[in-house]
């Protein structure tokens, strides 16, 4: 599983640390967090490989509850058990909690300026632009599919075909096209033990 | 806001409307497939409809503003307590919504280690890698909806991915030049 270069790799110092780095990342995501998650955890703390983090996000999409916190409560475990799904869990929400609140608080008053609104406006078409950029640095990871690299790039085509242009619940993709995946998956993974 | 409208909100509510709060918020944590944001609607069916306890525009507008802050989207879930019972109801929905995803997550994680070898967890991970990532590519489809007919915006996304796959630079700099070019009016 682990056998992307496991020597580049390394775990979190302590559930402190993973307080930290999950404050960071949140207090930096924007219209979203997963990009960012992707960059601290994969690309500057090492803490997963590429193809572990899409895994463990995998389930965490799979499984009912916010993407984002399911990610952290697996991450957390991984390393730490129940201290480090407090330290994750912890770490991603309660600056942000108090920031929002904060600005919950505010927001009758600034809300009817056209700048601001402007401004959200901005915002999230540069929260798209990451968000889609995310998806084209974890593709990669399909290189190595048991599928093969292009029956799996044709699978993530129908899968983002589905979704944002026919518009299906996610539960119809997933049950779908997702148990389809993985029945073929299975087949090949059988034929090549 | 006057004595303890921040600590309980003002639409009155007592310690059994705060329990049903974090109950129904628990229930819909069971069935967000696809993250928080898909039980929107029926959160909106129940607060606006059914209980009467947050104007429609204000559901709208904590979404909105959720979106806009720092911090995974969930918290607008929190901002939707806030507005309906202070901070006791911002922390009856927040806790309502994420125990029992957790749990579950918490399992399910355990699950595939201690089995990780084995064909179904295998299978499990090869055939839905291809999905997550078409689903996080249709997640920034989406995002991208109301600007996607405005050429300031397409330039912006274009921007961002420049940015984000050719620099170092990390992703508070585009959300920032969204911020200016949006309030600038140019989005």
């Amino acid at each position: 599983m682990s056998e992307a270069a496991p020597e580049a790799l390394r775990a979190p110092a302590s559930p402190g640390a993973m307080f930290r780095a999950f404050n960071r990342l949140a207090l930096q995501g924007f219209g979203g967090v997963l990009p960012v998650a992707q960059r601290e955890i994969v690309e500057r703390e090492r803490w997963l490989s590429r193809e572990q983090f899409v895994e463990l996000l995998a389930i965490g999409q799979v499984l009912p509850g916010p993407n984002v916190v399911n990610l952290a409560v697996l991450i957390g475990d991984r390393f730490f058990g129940w201290r480090g799904i407090a330290a994750a869990v912890g770490g991603l929400l309660l600056a942000p909690l108090a920031i929002v609140l904060a600005l919950a608080a505010l927001y009758a008053q600034f809300a009817s300026q056209p700048a601001v609104a402007g401004a959200l406006r901005g915002m999230g078409a540069a929260a798209a632009g990451l968000v889609l950029g995310t998806a084209w640095k974890l593709a990669p990871a399909l290189s190595r599919n048991p599928l093969g690299r292009w029956p799996a790039a044709a699978l993530a085509l129908a899968a983002f075909a589905a979704m944002a242009l026919l518009r299906w619940p996610l539960l119809a993709v997933v049950a779908g096209l997702g148990s389809a995946a993985c029945a073929a998956a299975a087949w090949r993974l059988r034929t090549r033990r | 806001m006057s004595g303890s409208a921040w600590l309980l909100g003002t639409a009155g509510l007592g310690a059994a409307d705060f329990a049903a709060l974090f109950g129904h918020f628990a229930l819909l944590s069971l069935l967000a497939v696809g993250g928080a944001i898909a039980t929107a609607p029926d959160m909106h069916r129940w607060l606006v409809g059914e209980r009467g306890w947050i104007a429609d525009a204000q559901f709208s507008a904590s979404i909105a503003l959720a979106q806009a802050a720092p911090g995974p989207n969930v918290l607008f879930v929190a901002v939707i307590g806030f507005n309906v019972g202070g901070l006791v109801g911002a922390l009856a929905a927040l806790s309502g919504s994420l125990l029992p995803s957790t749990l579950l997550a918490r399992s399910a994680g355990r699950y595939g280690r201690r089995h990780a070898e084995s064909l179904p967890v295998q299978a499990f991970q090869a055939g839905m890698a291809p999905l997550v990532i078409g689903l996080v590519a249709a997640t920034g489809w989406l995002v991208a909806e109301p600007v996607r007919g405005s050429a300031g915006g397409l330039v912006l996304i274009a921007l961002t991915l420049l940015l984000m796959l050719r620099t170092q630079a990390g992703p508070l700099l585009p959300i920032a030049i969204g911020a200016v070019a949006g309030a600038l009016g140019w989005v």
